[in-house]
């Protein structure tokens, strides 16, 4: 397992990045770093811009002003689905799966990007072709292997329990062959135990060398997993450092629990 | 099971003319069948990308036209001085033309358009078939407007010099119909099973987390349309040498509705589901007619339609194979603890899948 340590190279780069809504500014001069193989967290409040900061990096968001780097290449401008080429993969806050197709077909879709036919070949039915869908579907059931959910394989993704779904999102995630994953409140709404085991899996994915960028309300879990943490307040960054750092920061905490009677 | 089945159908459809001598019958079964195929390249969009084109019989009738022209050959008085003289060309060359100029609309409509979905798709679809409607109907130095392109020569089959064979009889235009509705079927049948199917389906299930996990969203559905444009061009060049006479009225408006409603009653996004539907309402209306008066068919083909998407929302292909799982138990997917709905979508995959 590689640590964050200060040492790894920076793969993502988020640059003087604005975002504004008419007047409204939902980041305004956010930069920060996350390095290969760590998991580095963004937390803050409720609005504080945290989905914004990802639908920015996976091009849902053009960004007012700023400039998004992954491994020195920019994304600015380009479509999720050219980001996601570049090993940049996303979940989403509100659970998003393909509710009517099968847990099963549900990562043959994420696993999209892997699979290399061309329109003709498949038309033709090619030998390649078939080899390389028998190559899918082993694939497939690994990854199911991998996060849990093989006797869901023949489900329906919609029908599963919501702590499922969740698990199955990220399932579609990692089949897109990500090297930077981007989780998106991936415990909201799990139990306890599901998020413990959730957290585990953390730990797998980040020992397969993916890098990971946490938005996380938990803060047992990201105190416990992330190697970074950087924190938003109305579309600010007021704080950046280790967990325990964060834990100690008078300005965090401030933004946490309110002004109390000083500001008033 | 299914494989058993698909081939007990082939097998139906090949031996059906040497029983079946009632040539007028036959006639319906290639109207029919031209129609299944237009409703199966309708299916490809509809039932898979999700997007619903109510323009199709443009491309159908854009192969129809195309096919004709090049058959018949064409002059063009470009300038008071210049004429383009297009010389009449074998007849599948004109096919193939047909086919061709019909992908080529089908990529158009489809990098103007799919910026746009839903609402707005189906309105520059159905705007784009009156267009060509227009054009058809309007430029009579082409297409001799409302007077129709006459004496279309028929599809020949010939060994040079030694053998011919014009296809004026039913017998093989029957074949022939159901040769392309074979490669048509086995075309959608591969794309669907494929990575690129599979991506059509996300678009349609779910396209922030398609495009999240590295679907080109746009790609996939231009290619669904220019397969499916192409496939309703094939579809009117096989009309166009088969009626032998082709005018505007192609266009109209009520043959889209119609392949719409194939590919809704027989089950959209199941590869049965616009046989099902196109053999339904390519014959009961003829069957209708023996013993009906024009206004009594159509009450009964609209309470017909009505009670199917009443009782079978999904179509009748799912509707069937749910009961068949259900009965027999053949599905792998128990359903789980879901509602009667999601139970019966999964049956339409696996129906989808397997036929």
């Amino acid at each position: 397992m590689s640590a964050g340590n200060g040492t790894a190279e920076t793969v993502l780069a988020v640059d003087d990045l604005a975002v504004h809504f008419g007047g409204l500014a939902a980041l305004n001069n956010v930069s920060f770093d996350v390095r290969e193989g760590e998991v580095a967290s963004l937390i803050g409040p409720n609005g504080a811009g945290k989905t914004t900061a990802f639908n920015v990096i996976t091009g849902f968001q053009p960004p007012t002003t700023g400039t998004i780097r992954y491994k020195g290449q920019s994304l600015n401008g380009l479509r999720p689905n050219q980001i996601a080429e570049f090993g940049v993969v996303r979940t989403f806050q509100k659970t998003s799966v393909f509710a009517s197709n099968s847990v099963f077909d549900n990562i043959l879709i994420g696993l999209h990007r892997q699979g290399a036919s061309k329109t003709w070949e498949i038309l033709l039915s090619l030998p390649r072709v078939r080899k390389e869908e028998l190559w899918l579907r082993e694939k497939a059931a690994e990854i199911l292997d991998f996060v849990g959910l093989s006797a869901r394989a023949n489900e329906l993704g919609g029908a599963l329990p919501y702590g499922e779904q969740r698990l199955l999102e990220v399932a579609i995630a990692l089949a897109a062959d990500p090297s930077l994953l981007l989780l998106d409140e991936p415990v909201s709404g799990m139990n306890p135990a599901e998020t413990a085991s959730f957290m585990d899996m953390v730990g797998k994915i980040r020992a397969r060398g993916i890098t990971i960028l946490l938005v996380e309300h938990d803060m047992r879990m990201v105190m416990e997993v992330s190697d970074r943490v950087v924190v938003l307040n109305q579309g600010q960054i007021i704080a950046e450092g280790t967990p325990d750092e964060i834990q100690q920061d008078a300005e965090v905490i401030r933004a946490y629990l309110g002004h109390g009677a000083r500001r008033a | 099971m299914n494989r058993w089945l698909t081939w007990a159908w082939v097998a139906f459809l090949l031996t059906l003319p040497l029983w079946m001598e009632d040539q007028y019958f036959l006639h319906i079964l290639i109207t029919s069948g031209i129609f299944t195929i237009a409703a199966m390249s309708l299916n490809l969009l509809l039932g898979y990308t999700g997007q619903l084109s109510l323009g199709h019989v443009a491309f159908f009738g854009i192969g129809a036209y195309t096919s004709a022209l090049v058959s018949l050959g064409f002059d063009l008085e470009l300038t008071d001085t210049y004429t383009f003289v297009f010389a009449p060309r074998p007849v599948w060359v004109a096919f193939v033309a047909g086919i061709v100029v019909a992908g080529m609309s089908g990529w158009l409509i489809g990098k103007i358009s799919f910026k746009v979905r839903g609402a707005y798709f189906v309105i520059v679809t159905i705007s784009f078939a009156e267009v060509v409607r227009l054009v058809a109907l309007n430029w009579v130095d082409l297409t001799e407007g409302p007077m129709a392109l006459n004496n279309i020569p028929p599809f020949t089959l010939a060994v040079p010099g030694v053998w011919e064979l014009a296809f004026f009889h039913k017998l093989p235009n029957y074949y022939l119909v159901l040769a392309v509705a074979i490669v048509s079927y086995v075309t959608v049948r591969r794309l669907v099973h494929s990575r690129i199917g599979r991506a059509m389906i996300a678009l349609r299930e779910n396209e922030p987390l398609a495009a999240s996990a590295g679907v080109d969203v746009t790609r996939y559905l231009v290619l669904a349309a220019i397969v499916s444009a192409a496939m309703a061009g094939a579809a009117g060049g096989l009309y166009t040498h088969y009626i032998r006479i082709v005018d505007p009225d192609v266009f109209l408006f009520i043959y889209t509705v119609t392949m719409v409603i194939m590919v809704i009653t027989g089950g959209k996004g199941t590869l049965a589901g616009p046989i099902v539907g196109g053999l339904i309402f390519g014959i009961l209306p003829e069957v209708l007619r023996e013993f009906a008066s024009p206004e009594v068919q159509w009450i009964i083909y609209g309470v017909f339609m009505i009670m199917i998407v009443f009782f079978l929302p999904n179509g009748i292909v799912p509707a069937l194979s749910a009961w068949w799982n259900d009965r027999f138990g053949a599905t792998p997917s128990a359903g789980g603890p879901g509602t009667g709905l999601p139970d019966l979508e999964a049956a339409t995959r696996t129906a989808g899948e397997a036929t």
